[in-house]
């Protein structure tokens, strides 16, 4: 099927960043010529201004605001590195050039606008998002950790000396990276009916080996470990743009289990941001009654382990049934088990027996 | 077996007893010798109150570079000068108490020059030259020595020269064994030193190897000269009662206390031989021993008697001590504190102090402590001195926000009638109580206005620096949205930093 309806999607979102960048920058200027220190309002980040809404399913920012302004002597320096951050920001949405977290960190400082650590940088980074409430995805500044994505999907480049250029992700059996490119790039073509998300590589690169993506018709994303933002965009966007159900598939203890928590709830830190959650994708294993019912290899529930757990069962997004059901067999087997536990009953029988049961099972 | 006592001159006893007077060694004896004549000097200008030009010129006369050697020591004035019949005995003969009166003066041992003239003679065996005139027809030139054991100048020459500039001062040279390599630090010091406490003074120094030093007169006012005066009730032993009966007179004994201590009346004369249970017609020459040891008794005891006088004291004064330290420490900050008189023993005494911050005092990781006692520097010693008791162990100075490792000196000037050393060596001051109180007191003074200052420059900097980061950013806030709006022209930021500045104004 050919996706019409997404072509202008990541131009509009584009549109829309450096147009926020640019008041945001107006009203620094309007505030000056009127003879005001500078100012800006922002909700605030604190632990106790962070609420889970269950409505949309995520966490969200209460009604609490911090002000910034020049006039006070603590505030004038981060707010000059929040203007310089935005007009850095700017330049590069306007000029399609990404960047990393790092590189803000270092070209401050030929604006002699040091600052003291990336910790800090970090934070104003933060701070842009919470004010303009896009994330810095959407204004090119990337992590430096990154996934992968393999499926039957063909994307368009958007990317200047890319434009127009299409790719299908078949194409590389390494699966392709999931970087700036492709991040701002459109969905042109896509042939999948749904997304698997692997925490593991090994098991990803065994998908792709035993053609889950033919065989499933799936889009299949190694989330290497806590999914990066730009990751659980993308898996927004598919779900969303493409309406592809997204099944979610980590190891089977807490650590896991929050792995796709974040992509289905989000997290905390991102409170101030939308979007970057996908409500309707679905933890599909490995579950504690996987453990049980497969007769899965494991090992022992740690300390930790159990403490997280118990952190987890007072967490407002673990209400669900499933969740409060799995929270309390690990609980009761005190046992986990890995992705590659499957093997046990050959390389094949993950995808030969396990996957389809699952996907028909959460199909319904 | 029968001893064999043999009786000694003044002189002779000092000779002996060389180290308590500060002729040590070598090193130490050019030292006193310089500071002996240097301060005899000093006070034959002020009594009469001269602006003081002082030159002093040291030069090697051994010659070779081994120390100790022969040095040639000259010292010349432009004081009063001496009538040429009192010279031979004011260098050439030790005398004991001859004074019935008393005096603030500099001179540590009541020597004068003497101890330093006797020195250069038993280490030399040779003269000494003096030239002295009181501005009046005649220079009177003597080449001196001193008859150690009968304790009598012998002189060699006397000349007399016209006058015709109607000059007026003395100058004295002679040989004398020293160490200068060792003594030179102190010999700098003592002079710097003095001129902070003589900042009306001239001093000119030059050195063995003709390096020249001088220390400029700044100011052209004195402090009063001391007076002399009759000694207080409070401050008399049996010797001295005993000398000014045999020196008096007067016929009864309420005259005699009337006459011969200051401030005692008509009145306070007959309370007091009352309670003493002497007879007020009783005439002194005919007290016995009992009765002079109960007198001096009554005297320490009895309650009666005014506070003693300080006016015959000569304080250095706030603003030549203030003079004094700008001029030697060029410092930042100098605050200087004069407490009224007080007595300690029948004796008078005034302190002063000053602070002085930053400028040229270095930071020693401590306070830097300046001691003075009736106007001479104090050098040695100094850890034994009340002062230093005072600054380091009472003294609460972060009270005052002061820490040590800031640049940081103190002055400390004693003057009085005597002062109380500890030992008979002079160089520091014993920690009675009533002399400690007086130094703390105005320690805390000066340290209350230091304070003052500090908070305030701190103040001013903690702005300055508040001011400087608005400089710094706003404008970047101001280029950076111009940016970013893309605007053509940059809003105008000096009415904001205006309006800072101008907060800072009122504030301050």
């Amino acid at each position: 099927m050919t996706m019409k309806k997404s072509e202008s999607s990541v131009k509009k979102r584009k549109k829309e960043v450096v147009e926020t960048l640019q008041n945001f920058g107006h009203q620094m200027y309007d505030q000056l010529s009127n003879g005001e220190f500078p100012w800006t309002k922002m909700p605030s980040r604190s632990i106790n201004n962070i609420f889970y809404d269950t409505n949309i399913r995520q966490y969200i920012l209460g009604e609490r605001y911090v002000k910034r302004s020049s006039g006070n002597i603590r505030h004038i320096r981060p707010l000059t590195q929040l203007v310089w951050t935005a007009l850095f920001a700017n330049e590069l949405s306007t000029q399609s050039k990404s960047s990393t977290l790092r590189d803000v960190f270092y070209s401050a400082q030929a604006y002699e606008m040091s600052f003291t650590d990336q910790q800090e940088s970090d934070n104003i980074i933060t701070d842009l998002e919470t004010v303009l409430r896009y994330p810095r995805e959407d204004f090119n500044v990337f992590p430096e950790e990154r996934s992968a994505i393999f499926g039957d999907l063909t994307i368009e480049y958007t990317l200047p000396g890319y434009e127009g250029r299409q790719l299908n992700l078949t194409s590389h059996p390494d699966g392709m990276m999931i970087g700036p490119a492709l991040t701002n790039a459109e969905f042109a073509d896509c042939k999948a009916d749904k997304v698997i998300a692997i925490e593991k590589g090994g098991l990803f690169t065994r998908f792709v080996e035993e053609r889950v993506h033919e065989k499933f018709k799936a889009i299949l994303i190694h989330t290497a470990g806590q999914a990066p933002r730009a990751t659980r965009s993308l898996l927004r966007r598919l779900n969303r743009e493409l309406e592809l159900p997204v099944y979610i598939f980590t190891d089977g203890d807490p650590w896991g289990m929050h792995i796709a928590m974040v992509i289905i709830s989000g997290s905390a830190n991102a409170a101030h941001l939308r979007d970057l959650n996908t409500p309707d994708a679905k933890w599909s294993g490995v579950w504690a009654t996987d453990i049980v019912d497969y007769k899965l290899p494991s090992d022992k529930l740690t300390d930790l382990d159990v403490k997280r757990l118990h952190e987890l069962k007072k967490d407002p997004r673990y209400k669900g049934k499933l969740w409060k059901k799995e929270i309390g067999i690990f609980m009761n087997i005190k046992k986990k088990a890995e992705q590659e536990a499957f093997s046990r009953y050959g390389l094949t029988y993950i995808v030969d027996e396990y996957l389809p049961t699952k996907l028909e099972m959460m199909a319904d | 077996m029968v001893e064999v006592f043999e009786e000694i001159s003044p002189a002779d006893f000092f000779y002996r007893n060389r180290d308590i007077a500060g002729f040590t060694n070598p090193s130490r004896a050019i030292y006193s010798t310089i500071r002996e004549l240097v301060e005899n000097s000093l006070d034959a200008c002020e009594v009469h109150r001269i602006l003081p030009d002082i030159y002093i010129r040291l030069s090697k006369i051994s010659n070779n570079s081994k120390e100790p050697g022969t040095y040639k020591i000259r010292v010349e004035d432009n004081g009063s000068g001496l009538p040429s019949d009192i010279v031979p005995s004011a260098f050439g003969q030790v005398l004991f108490g001859s004074k019935y009166k008393l005096r603030q003066t500099r001179g540590t041992f009541g020597l004068g020059g003497k101890m330093a003239v006797l020195y250069g003679q038993i280490t030399t065996h040779s003269e000494t030259h003096i030239t002295s005139s009181l501005g009046k027809s005649k220079i009177s030139e003597y080449r001196l020595m001193m008859d150690i054991q009968n304790n009598k100048p012998i002189i060699l020459s006397q000349k007399n020269r016209s006058n015709k500039m109607k000059w007026h001062g003395t100058i004295i040279e002679f040989l004398t064994e020293a160490d200068y390599t060792r003594a030179k630090s102190k010999i700098i010091e003592y002079l710097k030193q003095t001129a902070i406490v003589a900042p009306y003074a001239n001093l000119t120094f030059v050195d063995p190897r003709g390096r020249f030093y001088k220390f400029d007169r700044i100011i052209e006012s004195m402090p009063k000269p001391p007076t002399e005066t009759t000694p207080h009730p409070h401050g008399v032993d049996v010797e001295t009662l005993r000398r000014l009966i045999r020196i008096s007179h007067v016929k009864t004994m309420k005259e005699f206390m009337r006459k011969h201590f200051q401030r005692v009346g008509e009145t306070t004369a007959r309370k007091f031989l009352d309670y003493a249970d002497i007879g007020p017609r009783k005439n002194p020459n005919k007290l016995n021993s009992d009765e002079i040891v109960r007198l001096v008794n009554a005297m320490k005891n009895f309650e009666g008697f005014l506070p003693p006088d300080s006016s015959c004291l000569s304080p250095i004064g706030i603003d030549l001590l203030k003079a004094g330290i700008q001029k030697e420490l060029n410092p930042e900050f100098v605050e200087v504190h004069q407490r009224r008189a007080s007595a300690y023993s029948g004796f008078p005494f005034i302190v002063e102090t000053g602070i002085a911050y930053g400028g040229n005092i270095p930071k020693t990781g401590g306070i830097l402590l300046y001691r003075f006692a009736n106007k001479i520097p104090l050098l040695f010693d100094e850890a034994s001195d009340v002062s230093w008791k005072v600054i380091n162990n009472i003294m609460n100075w972060r009270h005052y926000k002061v820490s040590p490792d800031e640049p940081l000196a103190v002055f400390v000037h004693i003057c009085s009638l005597k002062i109380p050393y500890k030992t008979v060596g002079k160089e520091f001051i014993a920690d009675r109580s009533e002399v400690e109180h007086e130094i703390l007191n105005a320690l805390r003074e000066v340290a209350r206005k230091l304070h003052i200052y500090l908070s305030r420059k701190n103040y001013i900097e903690r702005e300055r620096k508040r001011l400087n980061i608005f400089q710094k950013y706003l404008p970047k806030i101001a280029s950076f949205s111009t940016k970013l709006a893309k605007k053509e022209k940059e809003p105008d930021i000096e009415p904001l930093l205006r309006d800072l500045m101008k907060y800072d104004d009122e504030e301050k």
